[in-house]
């Protein structure tokens, strides 16, 4: 039960800084990808202040034997570049920049329920049960 | 169409999104990468043990919008500049991209880096390489 009302909570801040950083809305995320056109740098706050908080405490758990919930920490193992990784980024970047919406922004305004985000969600899970099998 | 410049809500929102990986990595020792999270939701399907917390991380997403704008009494701006079949094609990229590319703007971006993960910097440069470049041809070879 801790488990589930912890993700419950770190989803809803997650989402609640979402939407206070304006990262819902694909018109904002076009324009950091818009370096000749209509530039606003915020998305580089954002990602600034995530990794200002982040990284201080990656560092610090590493002292940690384990979770406070959990047996053990759960870090991804691979280490080489693979293709599989440059080209699963190089096609998310692809359609970042068409529809200005990463899978976070995504699925949080499918809580707006917006024709638009509804169509980009509905499409977005098809690709992602596509790529969990190939 | 042009965004107003938010340096200071928009580092706040970061720190907020920061605090959220923290919680899930010290609690359940998980990165917060929505793409996987996600994800591993649909078949085949992950471990029984984590679809608990898994579930109720994407209700906490999909209700924190919600909840925002009944606390700040503000809507959410949204604008679309894409039309529905562009969505769609976009939808479809970005979901079998970041899945097949093992993470997204959260788990690469702001986990990885903060891990100073090489495989994940690298994701990051080449997402965010191609995203400059298809908003540049979509904006100002093609006219927009």
């Amino acid at each position: 039960m801790a488990r589930i009302v912890l993700g419950l909570i770190s989803g809803l801040v997650f989402g609640f800084g979402l939407a206070l950083s304006g990262m819902d809305n694909p018109a904002k995320v076009q324009n950091f990808l818009d370096l000749a056109g209509t530039w606003d740098p915020s998305l580089a706050f954002v990602m600034g202040g995530a990794i200002a908080v982040a990284m201080p405490a990656f560092f610090l758990f590493k002292k940690l034997e384990k979770p406070i919930l959990d047996q053990s920490f759960h870090l991804p193992t691979k280490s080489a570049l693979d293709k599989r990784l440059l080209l699963g980024a190089g096609i998310f970047g692809i359609g970042w920049g068409l529809g200005g919406l990463c899978p976070g922004p995504a699925l949080s305004s499918a809580g707006l329920a917006t024709t638009s985000a509804l169509v980009f969600v509905a499409a977005m899970i098809i690709g992602m049960a596509v790529a969990r099998r190939a | 169409m042009e965004t107003s410049f938010t340096p200071l809500t928009s580092f706040a929102g970061g720190i907020l999104i920061g605090s959220a990986a923290i919680m899930l990595y010290a609690g359940l020792g998980r990165i917060a990468g929505i793409s996987g999270i996600a994800s591993r939701l649909l078949p085949p399907s992950g471990s029984a043990r984590d679809r608990g917390w898994e579930a109720a991380f994407i209700i906490g997403l999909v209700a924190a919008p919600l909840l925002y704008q009944v606390l700040t009494g503000g809507p959410i701006l949204q604008t679309f500049t894409a039309g529905l079949p562009l969505l769609a094609v976009a939808g479809l990229l970005v979901g079998f991209g970041s899945v097949y590319g093992n993470g997204c703007t959260s788990g690469h971006g702001v986990c990885g880096i903060s891990r100073l993960s090489v495989r994940s910097i690298a994701a990051t440069l080449t997402f965010m390489a191609t995203g400059f470049i298809t908003v540049f041809v979509l904006r100002h070879l093609i006219g927009g």
